[in-house]
């Protein structure tokens, strides 16, 4: 209970003159679940302990003492509330932010860079693309349904957002290995989550990966990246706008669900009362962001907004105080005003709620009306809540009186920042001194065994579970390397590819990074695409231990010398701290979504079912060596050791060139990762029913920078130093380096690896 | 012919369903399901997605939904009438054709190619095609799977390999007439080589022409 400073003065109770909102035209809340009221969180606020509520809030007593400082009293509570969830790990990157200064984040075709609710670049035509990639990690090991699903529709928020239409979806999940059961429950929850809420919403979900590894058994992740466009001038900002603009809440009723899932879910470990942690989880109703996102489109059509903020984490602490900071302003926020769900609410909880599906547009007073017809129209509720005002003061009423009475950019801007303690892992020289070149004795068993590993085989099982084909772009929908969604009414099309591998980066966190990188850039290269931007997703363990900010500090370094030889801007990001399950911390995990744009596109893009019998097939890259580390093979073997086989950015560069530039003449490509040249190959021949015959140096190496190309004989013109051809397409057996393994049963492995995995 | 696209809160695929028909040189037009008045339509589409979020069961609310009364009466005057997934699950609801759709025998959402049978061409969607015609166009649904207890419905595309249970394998089923059909896969995602498939087009083009 909060009793230090008492209850404002009278004197700021004056009244706030504001419109009256419409009522609903009428509300169906069939597909929102109910919580029962023994579920209620013990919410801080409200408990009876007698730690310190700021402690309780998951504050420490330095940040407590600067939220002092700063209002020059102690806080009020409904203050504490927005303090403590502003500045939690989640939302003010206050462990990392020191770091990400060094990604480079300039371009000529950057249009908004990181610190907007999304990155935006220019395609060119007029037209932009928006893009942004979230971590739902913590809410979805809690509840892995709902976790997922409003994992999902947070990301299409950030990007609808900014004026765009969200065109596209991908989730990048990683689970512990699925021969556990609560790891498979995870899982299935996960999918059918990202499916529910996907599929209804009505944005596709065209690609993405998956990964199972030991570290992720208690730390599930969830990734979630959404693409949009928009025509320049519908570009919108999370901006208050001057003083004078009127605040209108848009969207979902206000409730208690998710109250402080950005500060005691998001921004701490995990421990055996995780479960307890469910109340704070959030529950979606896709139909509620479907209308949603149909209102705020016809808003920006119609030029009615001044700025817009979603609500995500931080709920209304953050849709108001960001848009006031960036624009300088302050604002007159009226609680009493905000539609709610339930009664009774107190003026932390309207704060910290974490109710989905809601916008706060910031309108001119003359467009009020206006905005709210079209509420009504999409049958969603508006609120018109507060007032941008003139000076810096974030002001907020309950029941008629003051509580919350700050410096709005302080929220933001004042948030603490950590320049915590670094240390190479004592333990890294010794797992990298260990040879990682022992030879692979049987290459059929091996192969079959990796088309039967869940995170290499089909993900059929996964990807015709979502709507993958909504709005008739998807050129190269999922199972490919990256995709590569037209842009209807033009030449272009954008490719986007995300890549992750966090046993590379466990065992060299700079040069792992480096290559999901180029690897990205690949992907999306062999689609015929040029590489534009990157966003990353950088999921590491607890920060407060000095050997997780070396890795974290090393990969942000990785990420930035890649992107610097590729002359490609990082966009936006996110970090998910804290993956770590009773004192064990997740291999270091970023997660790289790499932007590329294909103009004009390839009249036939390569795809992996077009190899025909007589085409030969060429690999091009460098040479691969015998090193294991870090690969699929060592997965198998139980083993992770070694130290990668470094990148390369001159090799990088060329073969990147050398892919997009040949995806417009041939008409297989692949990119070799997982499994190396083996499973590639193999994969090409599964998909186009034929088999193939190759001699080559190490089947099973994943050294960077490579790709395979079949094409018809003497059809393309590839350079000797880089491009080898390696054999032809045809039979039905896959035929490596004399050992001769059948298509059907390759097929077969590879078809069932997840469903057989799933049946446990 | 002019077409009037139907939205509901909550479809997703409408304008899918007006680029497809603009690409094969036909007309149409987005109308709000308040709409009361359709004349100037020559026909209409109620294209897929998940109308009032599907709230109660799939299609329940729609049929509530004013512009309904008018497809009801263009209907009764003979004039096209598509519903397509959630829009087939519409018409079902409001009694246009019959049966209704229960979860799909293996309780997941499918969202894939499937190979189709024309077996009936007495059918404003299947009047352009040849009786036997296989056609692959995407299925995309969770409740796709048809029960008609009258069996009165008449199929006019099947299943070659039975996806969701529906029954008879049927993937469009038509009312006596032939003028109102509804279909589960998307013909509307089957109409440019370049996404997999252009099979769909024989299908939207026997809707847009009755020669």
């Amino acid at each position: 209970m909060m009793t230090e400073g008492g209850r404002p003065p009278s004197d700021r109770h004056d009244s706030l003159s504001l419109p009256n909102a419409p009522g609903p035209v009428y509300r169906l809340s069939a597909a929102r679940k109910a919580i029962h009221p023994h579920d209620r969180p013990a919410h801080p606020i409200t408990s009876t302990t007698t730690e310190p509520t700021h402690r309780q809030l998951g504050m420490t007593d330095e940040e407590y003492q600067s939220v002092v400082d700063i209002l020059d009293r102690e806080p009020w509570p409904a203050e504490l509330a927005m303090y403590s969830v502003m500045w939690s790990e989640h939302c003010s990157y206050k462990s990392s932010r020191s770091h990400l200064g060094r990604f480079p984040t300039e371009a000529p075709w950057v249009v908004v860079g990181p610190g907007e609710n999304a990155g935006v670049v220019d395609i060119g035509d007029g037209w932009l693309a928006a893009i942004r990639i979230e971590s739902h990690n913590h809410p979805s090991f809690v509840e892995p349904y709902e976790g997922a699903a409003t994992g999902v529709g947070g990301i299409l928020r950030d990007v609808f957002t900014m004026g765009a239409r969200p065109i596209a979806l991908w989730d990048q999940i990683r689970f512990g290995p699925l021969d556990e059961p609560k790891n498979r429950y995870l899982f299935k929850g996960v999918v059918s989550g990202i499916a529910g809420y996907g599929n209804a919403v009505g944005v596709p979900t065209v690609g993405g990966e998956m990964e199972f590894d030991d570290c992720y058994t208690g730390n599930p992740l969830v990734n979630v990246m959404c693409l949009g466009i928009l025509r320049r001038d519908q570009l919108v900002l999370g901006t208050a706008g001057k003083p004078g603009s009127v605040a209108i809440l848009l969207g979902n009723a206000t409730g208690r669900d998710g109250i402080g899932g950005a500060s005691v879910l998001a921004s701490a470990s995990f421990d055996d009362e995780s479960g307890e942690k469910r109340p704070s989880v959030q529950v979606g109703d896709p139909f509620e962001e479907k209308k949603l996102i149909e209102a705020c489109l016809e808003l920006y059509d119609k030029g009615l907004v001044v700025g817009v903020q979603d609500l995500g984490a931080a709920g209304l602490s953050c849709a108001t105080s960001e848009p006031a900071g960036r624009a300088g302003v302050g604002m007159d926020v009226d609680l009493d005003a905000v539609h709610t769900r339930e009664t009774g609410m107190t003026a932390p909880e309207l704060l910290m709620s974490e109710s989905q599906e809601r916008m706060m547009a910031f309108v001119d007073p003359g467009h009020v009306d206006s905005v709210l017809a079209i509420a009504q129209k999409w049958e969603i509720d508006a609120s018109v809540v507060g007032e941008v005002t003139a000076g810096s003061t974030l002001t907020i009423r309950h029941d008629g009186e003051v509580v919350a009475s700050v410096p709005a950019a302080s929220l933001a801007d004042d948030a603490p920042r950590y320049d915590r303690p670094l240390q190479r892992p004592t333990w890294l020289d010794e797992i990298q001194e260990r040879s990682s070149n022992t030879p692979v004795d049987d290459l059929a068993s091996t192969l079959l065994a990796l088309l039967s590993d869940p995170g290499i085989g089909s993900s059929a099982w996964v990807h015709t579970q979502y709507d993958h084909m909504l709005f008739l772009n998807t050129v190269v929908g999922p199972g490919s390397d990256g995709n590569l969604l037209r842009i209807k009414g033009t030449e272009k099309a954008l490719a986007l590819s995300t890549d992750g591998n966090g046993r590379l980066c466990f065992l060299d966190p700079r040069e792992g990074s480096a290559r999901l990188v180029y690897e990205a850039a690949l992907n999306v290269a062999v689609t015929g695409a040029r590489p534009l931007a990157v966003v990353d997703n950088l999921n590491f363990g607890n920060p407060e231990k000095p050997e997780v900010m070396w890795q974290f500090r090393e990969s942000v370094e990785g990420i930035s010398e890649a992107c610097e030889a590729l002359g490609i801007p990082v966009v936006g990001g996110n970090v998910s701290f804290y993956n770590e399950t009773d004192g064990v911390d997740i291999n270091p995990t970023p997660v790289i979504g790499v932007l590329g744009l294909a103009d004009p596109m390839p009249a036939s893009p390569p795809r992996l079912d077009r190899a025909r019998p007589g085409m030969e097939i060429w690999e091009v890259g460098p040479a691969a060596t015998g090193n294991l580390a870090g690969t699929a093979v060592q997965r198998l073997n139980g083993k992770l050791e070694g130290l990668p086989t470094p990148s390369d950015s001159a090799a990088a560069l060329r073969v990147l060139e050398l892919a997009a530039r040949i995806a417009h003449e041939a008409p297989v490509m692949h990119d070799v990762s997982d499994g190396g040249l083996a499973v590639a190959l193999t994969e090409i021949c599964i998909a186009s029913g034929v088999g193939a015959m190759v001699e080559v140096g190490h089947p099973f190496s994943e050294d960077p920078h490579r790709f395979l190309v079949a094409a018809e004989v003497g059809s393309l013109d590839l350079p000797d130093d880089i491009a080898r051809r390696i054999g032809t397409v045809g039979g039905d057996i896959v035929e490596i380096n004399g050992v001769a393994v059948s298509l059907s049963e390759c097929s077969e492995r590879w078809g069932r690896a997840l469903p057989d995995a799933l049946a446990g | 012919m002019r077409t009037a696209v139907v939205v509901f809160p909550g479809v997703n695929c409408e304008h899918d369903v007006v680029h497809a028909i603009e690409s094969l040189g036909g007309e149409a037009e987005l109308v709000w399901h308040r709409d009361t008045d359709l004349t100037g339509f020559d026909g209409v589409i109620l294209p897929g997605g998940f109308a009032h979020g599907d709230a109660l069961r799939t299609g329940a609310i729609a049929r509530l939904s004013p512009a309904m009364k008018e497809v009801a009466r263009m209907a009764t005057d003979g004039a096209p009438v598509l519903g397509i997934c959630n829009g087939w699950q519409i018409l079902c609801e409001s009694g246009l054709v019959p049966g209704a759709h229960i979860a799909n025998r293996d309780l997941s959402f499918i969202c894939r190619f499937e190979e189709l049978e024309v077996v009936d061409t007495n059918s404003v969607l299947t009047r352009g095609a040849e009786p036997g015609q296989r056609i692959r166009i995407p299925l995309n649904s969770y409740e796709g799977n048809w029960v008609d207890p009258s069996e009165t419905g008449r199929v006019v595309l099947r299943y070659v390999d039975d996806p969701n249970g529906s029954q008879g394998g049927a993937a469009a089923v038509s009312n006596a007439a032939g003028n109102v059909v509804g279909v589960m896969p998307h013909p509307e995602r089957a109409i440019d080589d370049l996404l997999g498939s252009s099979d769909g087009r024989v299908l939207l083009e026997s809707f847009l022409h009755d020669d």
